[in-house]
């Protein structure tokens, strides 16, 4: 009767006809305590302040602008970060990652451990419970069955798929049953949250893609219209311009996406995508903002955005080649077989990092978007090692070459043995890395290093195309410039850059049309014995321990001068509260049912 | 004239072939490739990239590539973009209208500006009038697109706020569909007048010192009516044929400003597949500009000739 009677005076109040001092003071009456009287105001509030305060769909319309437009939205064959950050909001992994390497169930009931069992103690297997009662957007069941498929799809080398390498050590993924997954390794690896988890993980739909594994992926229509268990699906998809989604009407969590339509509109250049954010506000989020410092800071004065920065956006790092670039072997320079003339001598590369002003590039080219830093890995940050330091040392600089044996000569370059210490330097064209590289040019002056700096356009310096000499690959120059990226917490593909186990794999050269990762041509014994065990290590510390020791060795060789921990940097305009949604090892997206309009 | 017609199409089929070779000639010696995205990322393996570029069909000698498209082309098939898979004519397709509307419009807002101010400037010739369009028409002439572009933006978007600076094929409703192309409009508009206006200017300046002008004054008739009736229709013919061979620009779109605005052009389509090196894209783009170009080059010869009675085709 008391609970009629309440549920009355809840909808009179809602409707209008009661005021709430009139239903107040009926509480009140009621004998009922102050908590209480609030709670039932709070849910008798008219129709449009409770929307507002949390309900789907009630925030209208959120826009994204990206300057690098996505051009296919199925992740698997996705062509950039663009793709990624596009699709991340139609499909999910099963767990997601911070930059401290900490996860969070997605599609996964919790996160598998060895406490709980579901991972295995001898590193071959891994087992997920998946969360139950999740649909596809189109209303069918979500179960084991999909995880399995999305592995076949990947699987399949014909799909040419780019997330390949992500799934390279897993034997099989067999379904326990509907919502239980048990992955099984190659090789016992440490690495059981390599698959399945953030930007590489997402789970795509059996029966979108059935017809389309192998060499018919690129094919299937659901490349331009997908949809998943997120909170969006796509409505249209105008490549190299918008994409525009609306809400999943199956999507698990009631109260979710507060905005009823998204778009992403993506092309135009950096610049103006940051403005569209600080300064006109035409655009609530802007993503990658590779801004010269200078011009980001007076943008951010103007008010209207809020400038957010997340780490592990990459490490910019000067590589030193050991082969000679100006030599041709075989029909080819940088050839293994032609060592180079000075670069070899770890003196010589220990003095070209002390000369190098770290401070001076972060604080006037980078400022918040970047730190100096002395660690080729620094993400995840529990593996960014301690042990290295950052030192800016011209007289130590020059003494080590004098000690190396080599002289200035009348123009104030180094030589010996006839050999003059010049070096050309390349990178991609971009206003601040050629800025860059006049920094590091005045300092190699200092120590009598001749420097001739050049620059590739982007397209061109970080293409596969075996028959064109001026990419990063190919590495025809003495140095080169340019920024690694992180993808997972388990750093195995990021550091397989210094690895040389199977050197007619691993180095760079014509015979494996410069596929190989090893672009310095650096053999080291020391380092492929921890990286091989590294590989193998389940003891997490133990890994760790191995990992930055690895760090160490690169740094110590200077076989890379690691100058800049870059960090992702986004815009988002000052009413909308995106929480905390950067992560190197998945995408800004990755929370989108969870942003807000700000009250 | 229809024997004429014959012989120019006729004899444009060759000019098109060697057209389409040498491009697709240079596309594909062209460094970079549409996997250069990959390149830092050490997660996709040799093999896999050696299979992308398998299936793209980039393995393959220049020669072969060059005859599997133009064998499908001539049968309508214009292939797929490397980045999305989407066909290349859909993909066109998506954008015609967007450039029409933008690029087209303002094509016809500068010749809209200019005749009349051009006609003007000849009728007052260095009155105050004449030397203001004249200095205008320089400054519009002499100031590249991104820089007109940018000033307004800056003017209209970030000061005034009065204008969204972002194109979005979105917006539906009228007013907001002027408001976001003003300024793109605006900028070719500026651009595009300048130099119709001089031409313009300088072909009536042609007709109006002729004899028949002066025996039309001397008969009575109306200032406004020489100058219209009899002038600006002799003066028109070079006009309208310079304005057909302009046309073909309106398909490939102004492409600085759609970068600037990110109008969603083919010019803008043009550029970011000759970045990502997607050639089929870049190859139907190229080629369709092409054949407008040699289309549109008869047309204005069929027009002067329609248009001038003192000319005749055999």
């Amino acid at each position: 009767m008391a609970e009629r009677g309440l549920s009355l005076l809840v909808h009179d109040l809602r409707t209008g006809r009661l005021t709430r001092r009139q239903a107040v003071s009926r509480l009140i009456a009621l004998g009922m305590s102050a908590s209480g009287i609030s709670a039932v105001l709070a849910g008798a509030a008219p129709r449009a302040a409770r929307a507002a305060a949390g309900g789907r769909g009630a925030s209208g319309v959120l826009k994204l602008l990206f300057w690098q437009a996505p051009t296919i939205l199925n992740p698997h064959v996705a062509q950039g970060t663009k793709d990624y950050l596009a699709s991340r909001v139609c499909c999910e992994p099963l767990l997601t990652v911070d930059e401290a390497g900490n996860f969070t169930p997605v599609l996964a009931a919790n996160v598998p451990s060895r406490a709980n069992g579901q991972v295995a103690a001898d590193g071959r297997s891994v087992t997920y419970k998946l969360k139950p009662g999740v649909k596809w957007a189109d209303g069918r069941p979500f179960t084991a069955d999909d995880v399995v498929f999305t592995y076949q799809f990947v699987a399949n080398k014909e799909t040419g798929a780019t997330t390949y390498s992500t799934y390279a050590n897993v034997a099989k993924v067999e379904p326990v049953d509907p919502l239980t997954v048990k992955i099984t390794f190659k090789a016992p690896t440490p690495a059981w949250y390599l698959p399945f988890v953030g930007g590489n993980g997402m789970i795509v739909p059996r029966h979108a893609l059935d017809a389309y594994v192998g060499s018919n992926a690129r094919n299937a229509p659901f490349n331009l219209k997908a949809f998943g268990t997120g909170p969006y699906v796509v409505d249209s998809f105008r490549p190299g311009d918008l994409v525009v989604y609306s809400i999943n009407p199956n999507y698990r969590e009631p109260n979710k996406p507060a905005f009823s339509q998204l778009q992403i509109k993506g092309g135009g250049d950096a610049v103006s995508a940051a403005r569209a954010v600080f300064e006109t506000g035409e655009y609530d989020y802007s993503w990658n903002l590779q801004v010269e410092w200078p011009v980001l800071q007076h943008m951010i004065a103007e008010g209207k955005g809020q400038l957010i920065t997340g780490a592990g956006g990459g490490v910019e790092q000067i590589y030193c080649n050991m082969t000679d670039p100006n030599k041709e072997v075989d029909g080819q320079r940088s050839s293994v077989k032609a060592p180079h003339p000075f670069l070899t001598d770890v003196k010589v590369r220990q003095a070209l990092a002390l000369a190098v002003d770290r401070q001076t590039i972060a604080q006037q080219l980078y400022g918040l978007e970047g730190d100096a830093t002395a660690n080729v890995l620094t993400t995840p940050t529990s593996l960014a090692s301690k042990n290295t330091k950052m030192v800016h040392d011209v007289a130590k600089a020059n003494q080590l070459l004098d000690e190396a044996g080599w002289q200035r000569g009348p123009d104030g370059i180094r030589q010996k043995g006839g050999v003059k210490m010049q070096v050309t330097y390349q990178t991609s064209v971009n206003s601040l890395r050629q800025k860059e590289q006049e920094i590091v040019k005045a300092g190699w002056g200092q120590i009598g290093v001749g420097t001739t700096l050049k620059s590739v356009d982007a397209g061109v310096f970080f293409s596969s195309s075996p028959g064109n000499n001026d990419t990063y690959a190919h590495f025809y120059t003495d140095v080169e410039m340019f920024t690694s990226t992180f993808d997972s917490p388990f750093p195995a593909a990021y550091m397989g850059r210094f690895y040389s186990g199977d050197p007619a794999k691993d180095l760079a050269q014509k015979e494996n049309n410069w596929a190989g990762l090893n672009i310095c041509r650096w053999v080291d014994k020391q380092y492929n014995a921890l990286y091989e065990q590294a590989q193998a290590e389940l003891d997490p510390k133990k890994g760790a321990d191995l990992w930055i020791k690895m760090n160490d060795r690169v740094v110590d060789q200077a076989v890379s001068i690691p100058l800049i921990d870059r960090k992702s940097v986004d815009a988002h305009s000052n009413s909308l509260d995106v929480g905390k949604n950067l992560s190197p090892f998945d995408v800004g997206t990755r929370n989108i049912a969870d942003w807000r309009r700000k009250a | 004239m229809t024997g004429y017609i014959a012989r120019r199409l006729l004899a444009s089929v060759p000019t098109l072939v060697l057209i389409s070779m040498v491009v697709f000639g240079i596309l594909a010696l062209a460094p970079g490739d549409p996997l250069g995205q990959f390149a830092a990322n050490p997660d996709v393996p040799p093999e896999v990239r050696m299979n992308i570029r398998h299936q793209l069909g980039l393995d393959q000698p220049i020669p072969v590539r060059y005859v599997k498209w133009s064998t499908a082309f001539l049968h309508g098939d214009w292939g797929y973009s490397f980045a999305s898979r989407v066909p290349v004519d859909r993909l066109i397709l998506q954008r015609l209208p967007t450039d029409l509307w933008v690029v087209g419009s303002s094509y016809l807002v500068a010749v809209a500006l200019a005749v009349p101010i051009g006609v003007l400037s000849a009728v007052k010739q260095y009155s105050v009038f004449d030397q203001i369009a004249t200095t205008f028409a320089f400054i519009g002439f002499s100031l590249p697109t991104f820089f007109t572009g940018l000033l307004f933006i800056i003017v209209f978007s970030v000061r005034l706020r009065w204008l969204p600076f972002i194109y979005n094929v979105q917006v539906t409703d009228p007013l907001g569909m002027i408001k976001q192309a003003v300024m793109p409009v605006g900028v070719l508009a500026l651009f595009n007048s300048a130099s119709l206006m001089r031409y313009v200017r300088s072909s009536m300046l042609d007709h109006v010192g002729q004899d028949y002008v002066r025996t039309a004054r001397a008969k009575g008739v109306v200032q406004r009516k020489v100058i219209v009736r009899h002038v600006l229709r002799n003066s028109l013919i070079p006009v309208v044929t310079l304005l057909a061979l302009g046309l073909p620009a309106v398909f490939v779109g102004a492409v600085i400003t759609e970068q600037i605005f990110r109008v969603p052009g083919i010019g803008s389509l043009l550029i970011a597949s000759i970045q990502n090196s997607d050639t089929p894209v870049v190859m139907a783009i190229t080629f369709v500009y092409a054949i407008l170009v040699v289309l549109f080059n008869i047309v204005a010869d069929v027009l002067y000739g329609l248009l001038d009675p003192r000319i005749r085709y055999g």
